[in-house]
C-alpha cells in the first residue's frame, strides 16, 4: 500500500536524481559546447538540431541548462557542506555546555539571521568580487545558523534522555557523548534539513547570478540565462521559460523529497 | 439489576493477522457500576477498551458484538460512531501530558469537545466547560480555565482529561490506566474523583489497570484478563479474598509485595557512601534586571549514609527533590554545599583520573527502560560502555566473557548481546540496564524509579533479581522510588524526603509500622492497599 506521501518521496527523489545526474553528465558531455558562440544560428526555435533551440548568441539552450545544473548543484552542495561543517559542531557545543557558551553561540546565530540574506550575500560578493566561489561562501554562511539551531534543539532533547546520564556515569565527557550518542541520533534530521537547505541554495544561487554576482560569464548559470532572456521576452519567451522551469522543477523535487523524508522520520 | 445493562460485550474477539489478541470476551457494565479490567501488559485489556470505542488500529479484525443501551456499535457507520464517542462514551488515557494539546488553553480544549458534538453557542460551550472543570475539582484554582497544560501538575492534567471525557455527560466512561503515571497521593485523589463522578451521575465506569491495589480500591466488580481471555470474574471483595485462578493469585501477590526480611544489622563497618549536607539550588526565573534571581532549593542540606551490602530506600512524592539529590550523589551535578564521600574518598570534588576511578564504585539504573539506551547501539556495546572508566580496558576476549557473565547474572542469554534495545520488552531492558551497572563490579548501585515503569508481575521479578544480586555480590543499593510498596520490598533502611529535606529515617519495618512524621503517615495512608479495601 502506498500513501500519497510515499509517491511524493519517490517523485521528489526521481527529480532530484535526474538533475544531479544531468549535472554529473554535463561534467563530461553536453550536446554542444555551451560556451561556443555561433551567431549565425541565433534564436533558433526548438527542433531536432537544438531540442530547446538557441539563444541570441547562437548557444545551444539544452547544453546551457545542463551546464547550469552543474553550476547550481555545485554551489548549493558546497554551501550546505559549509553550513553542516560549521553549524553542527556549534549546535552540539551549545547543547552540551549550555549556559554562557550556549548564549554566545545562539545570539551570534541571531545576528546572522537578522541580516537580510540576499543583501549580505550581495555585500560579500561586492566586497570580495563576484564569482561562484564567493557565492558559495555567501550562501554557506546563512546555512550555519540554520544547522546550528536544528542541531542544538534536537540535541537538547536528546540530552534529557537517560542514556546520556548513563554515559556520564560511565565517565564520558560532554564532547565524547556529543559525538557518540547525540550526533548519530541526529543524522536523519540533518539529512532532511540538508535537503531543504540544498533547495534554498539552488534558489539563492539563481538569484545571485541573476543580479550578476554569481558565476561569471562565460560559465553558464540558470540565473544569468534568466537575466539575458529578459530583453527578449517578446521575440523568444522560451529563453526565460527553460531556465525558469529548471529552477522550479529542481526546487520542487528537493522539497518533495525533504518533506517526505521528514514525515517518514516522524512516523 | 435492570433487564438491559448499559454496556454488554457478547463474545468479543479481536485479531491482528493470525494473532488472536482478544478471545471470546463477554461481560457487562450497569449504570453506577465500576468494573475493573485487570491483567498484565499484553493481556489484551487496552485492546478491549479500544474495541468498545470501535477505535481498533488498522488491520485489526473484530468479531462478536458490543452493545450500548442495546444498540450494536460494531455495525454502526463511522459517522454514527463519531456521535457516540465523546457523547455516550468518554475515555481517559494513561499519559495526561500527551492527551492534551500543549498550545491550547484547557478551557478551550474542554469546550471544543462540546462544540464538536452539535450546534452550541460558544458561550454555552464555555459554560459547560466551566461546569465540567468544577466537577473535577479544578474550581479552586483561580483561572484554571485560562491556563495551559504545562502550567498544571500531572494530577491536575489528568483532572482536565477527565473533564473532557465527562463534559457531555456520557453514560459510560472508560479509563485506561488513569493513575499509572501519577504518584500515590495524586493517585488516591483521582480514584476518589472517579468514584464520586460515577455515584453522582450514575455512569458506568470501566477501569483498566495492571495494578490490583488500584482495582481493589475503586471497583465493584473485577474482570481478570490473561492472554486475551477472561480467567476470572466476580465481585471485587469476593475475588480478592478467594481468588480461584492461579493467574489472579499471581497478580495479587505481585501487587502486595512481601516486605524484605531484615538482614543482619551492619555494625562497625564504615559507610561506603557518605552524603553530608548536600544543597542544590536552581535560580528561579529572573524578575528584575537589577536584582539577582531568587533561588529555589531543590535539595536542602541532606545527609545520608549507606554501609557495604546495605539496601537503602529513599521515598518521596514527585518534586520532593529525590532525583536531584541522586544526580548530585552520582556527581552528575555539582552541589552548592555539602560533600559526597565514596569508599572513604571525596567524590563530589574529585576530577580527572580520580573521578573516573571512583565512578567504577557507583553505577546507576534509570527509570525509563525506553530512554536508557542509545537506540543505535547493540546491547553488547551498551553494557561495555562503563569500561571507559578503566585505565586499561580488558581485552576483547575478556570483555566478551564478562559481558556474557553479567547477561547471565541478570537472566538474559549471552546471545542477546548482539541484539538491539528495541527488540526487548520493558522488563528485559531493565535487566540490560542492571547488567550495564554490574560490569565495573561497583560497590553501590543507585536506582532512580527503576521499576516504576514496569508491569506488576515484571516488577516483582526484577525486585527478586535485585535482592538475589545484592546478597550474592554484597552490593549496596540506593533505591529511589515514590512507591512505598516497592521500597518496603527492597530496603533495609529508608529515608523519607519532602520538599528537599529528609523528614524521617530508620529501619524500614519500624518506619512503616510506626511512622513518626506527619508526611510519612500521609504517604502511607494514600497508598492503595488490597486487604483494607476488601474488608
Amino acid at each position: 500500500m502506498r500513501s500519497p506521501r510515499g509517491v511524493g518521496v519517490a517523485v521528489g527523489a526521481g527529480i532530484t536524481l535526474a538533475f544531479i545526474g544531468m549535472a554529473v553528465l554535463a561534467q563530461f558531455w553536453t550536446p554542444y559546447d555551451p560556451q561556443a558562440l555561433k551567431i549565425i544560428d541565433k534564436l533558433q526555435a526548438p527542433g531536432w538540431q537544438h531540442w530547446f533551440g538557441t539563444d541570441q548568441l547562437g548557444r545551444d539552450v539544452l547544453s546551457m541548462i545542463m551546464a547550469g545544473a552543474k553550476n547550481s548543484v555545485g554551489v548549493a552542495l558546497l554551501s550546505v557542506v559549509i553550513g553542516l561543517g560549521a553549524g553542527v559542531p556549534l549546535g552540539l557545543l551549545a547543547a552540551a555546555r549550555g549556559g554562557a557558551i550556549d548564549e554566545i553561540i545562539m545570539r551570534g546565530n541571531d545576528l546572522i539571521f537578522a541580516f537580510p540574506s540576499l543583501l549580505l550575500a550581495i555585500l560579500i560578493t561586492a566586497v570580495f568580487g563576484p564569482g561562484a566561489g564567493n557565492a558559495i561562501v555567501a550562501i554557506g554562511i546563512f546555512n550555519i545558523p540554520v544547522f546550528a539551531r536544528v542541531t542544538r534543539g534536537a540535541g537538547l532533547a536528546l540530552w534529557t534522555r537517560d542514556y546520556t546520564a548513563a554515559a556520564r556515569v560511565a565517565g564520558k565527557g560532554p564532547f565524547r557523548i556529543s559525538f557518540e550518542h547525540i550526533l548519530p541520533n541526529l543524522l536523519g534530521l540533518l539529512v532532511v534539513q540538508g535537503t531543504i537547505q540544498f533547495s534554498l541554495g539552488v534558489i539563492a544561487e539563481a538569484g545571485l547570478s541573476y543580479v550578476g554576482l554569481g558565476a561569471q560569464p562565460p560559465t553558464p548559470s540558470w540565473g544569468r540565462m534568466l537575466n539575458d532572456a529578459q530583453t527578449l521576452t517578446v521575440p523568444a519567451p522560451r529563453l526565460a521559460l527553460y531556465p525558469g522551469l529548471a529552477v522550479l522543477l529542481f526546487v520542487l523535487g528537493l522539497n518533495l523529497l525533504g518533506d517526505g523524508l521528514r514525515s517518514r522520520r516522524e512516523q | 439489576m435492570t433487564a438491559q445493562p448499559l454496556l454488554a460485550l457478547d463474545s468479543l474477539g479481536v485479531s491482528i493477522g493470525d494473532a488472536q489478541i482478544v478471545n471470546n470476551l463477554s461481560f457487562h457494565v450497569s449504570r453506577g457500576e465500576i468494573v475493573g479490567l485487570v491483567g498484565a501488559s499484553g493481556s489484551g485489556k487496552s485492546m478491549t477498551a479500544l474495541a468498545i470505542m470501535q477505535l481498533l488500529p488498522v488491520g485489526a479484525r473484530l468479531s462478536g458484538a458490543v452493545r450500548l443501551h442495546g444498540a450494536v456499535l460494531s455495525t454502526m457507520s463511522e459517522a454514527e460512531l463519531q456521535g457516540v464517542r465523546g457523547r455516550d462514551i468518554g475515555m481517559v488515557f494513561q499519559e495526561p501530558m500527551t492527551a492534551l494539546n500543549p498550545s491550547m488553553r484547557i478551557g478551550d480544549q474542554v469546550a471544543e469537545t462540546v462544540r464538536l458534538h452539535g450546534k452550541v453557542s460558544s458561550s454555552k460551550a464555555n459554560a459547560m466547560a466551566r461546569d465540567a472543570l468544577d466537577s473535577v475539582g479544578l474550581r479552586g484554582d483561580a483561572g484554571a480555565f485560562d491556563r495551559y497544560p504545562h502550567e498544571l501538575s500531572g494530577g491536575q492534567r489528568q483532572r482536565v482529561a477527565i473533564a473532557i471525557a465527562v463534559v457531555l455527560r456520557p453514560s459510560l466512561l472508560i479509563a485506561d490506566e488513569p493513575t499509572t503515571a501519577l504518584d500515590v497521593a495524586t493517585q488516591a485523589q483521582i480514584l476518589v474523583l472517579l468514584r464520586e463522578l460515577v455515584r453522582e451521575r450514575r455512569m458506568g465506569l470501566i477501569l483498566v489497570s495492571h495494578d490490583m491495589a488500584v482495582i481493589a480500591e475503586a471497583t465493584h466488580r473485577i474482570v481478570v484478563l490473561h492472554e486475551g481471555a477472561i480467567v476470572e470474574e466476580g465481585r471485587t471483595a469476593e475475588v480478592l479474598l478467594h481468588p480461584r485462578h492461579p493467574y489472579t493469585k499471581a497478580l495479587l501477590a505481585a501487587a502486595e509485595l512481601p516486605p524484605k526480611r531484615p538482614s543482619a544489622p551492619v555494625i562497625s563497618s564504615s559507610p561506603i557512601l557518605d552524603v553530608r549536607g548536600i544543597v542544590r539550588e536552581y535560580p528561579r526565573k529572573r524578575r528584575s534586571f537589577w536584582h539577582a534571581p531568587l533561588k529555589f532549593r531543590a535539595v536542602d542540606g541532606v545527609s545520608l549514609t549507606i554501609h557495604p551490602g546495605e539496601n537503602v530506600g529513599l521515598v518521596g512524592e514527585s518534586g520532593s527533590g529525590k532525583s536531584t539529590l541522586l544526580r548530585a550523589i552520582l556527581a552528575l551535578e555539582k552541589p552548592q554545599a555539602g560533600e559526597v564521600r565514596l569508599v572513604g574518598e571525596a567524590f563530589s570534588t574529585a576530577n580527572g583520573s580520580k573521578l573516573r576511578r571512583l565512578r567504577r564504585s557507583i553505577q546507576a539504573v534509570f527509570q525509563d527502560p525506553y530512554g536508557s539506551f542509545d537506540p543505535q547501539w547493540s546491547v553488547e556495546r551498551l553494557i561495555a560502555e562503563p569500561y571507559y572508566l578503566m585505565d586499561t580496558p580488558p581485552s576483547v576476549a575478556e570483555r566478551r566473557r564478562r559481558i556474557a557473565a553479567v547477561l547471565d547474572q541478570v537472566g538474559l542469554a549471552p546471545a542477546d548481546g548482539a541484539r538491539y534495545p528495541h527488540e526487548f520488552s520493558g522488563g528485559q531492558r531493565q535487566r540490560i540496564a542492571i547488567a550495564r551497572a554490574l560490569i565495573t563490579e561497583p560497590a553501590v548501585i543507585a536506582f532512580d524509579e527503576a521499576v516504576s515503569a514496569l508491569d506488576v508481575l515484571v516488577r516483582a521479578q526484577i525486585l527478586d533479581l535485585l535482592g538475589e544480586l545484592s546478597s550474592k555480590l554484597k552490593l549496596a543499593y540506593l533505591f529511589v522510588s515514590h512507591d512505598l510498596n516497592v521500597v518496603r520490598a527492597i530496603a533495609d533502611r529508608v529515608y523519607v524526603m519532602q520538599r528537599g529535606r529528609i523528614v524521617e529515617h530508620g529501619p524500614t519495618a519500624s518506619v512503616f509500622a510506626s511512622p513518626q512524621h506527619a508526611y510519612t503517615r500521609e504517604l502511607l495512608a494514600a497508598a492503595p492497599r488490597i486487604h483494607t479495601a476488601s474488608a
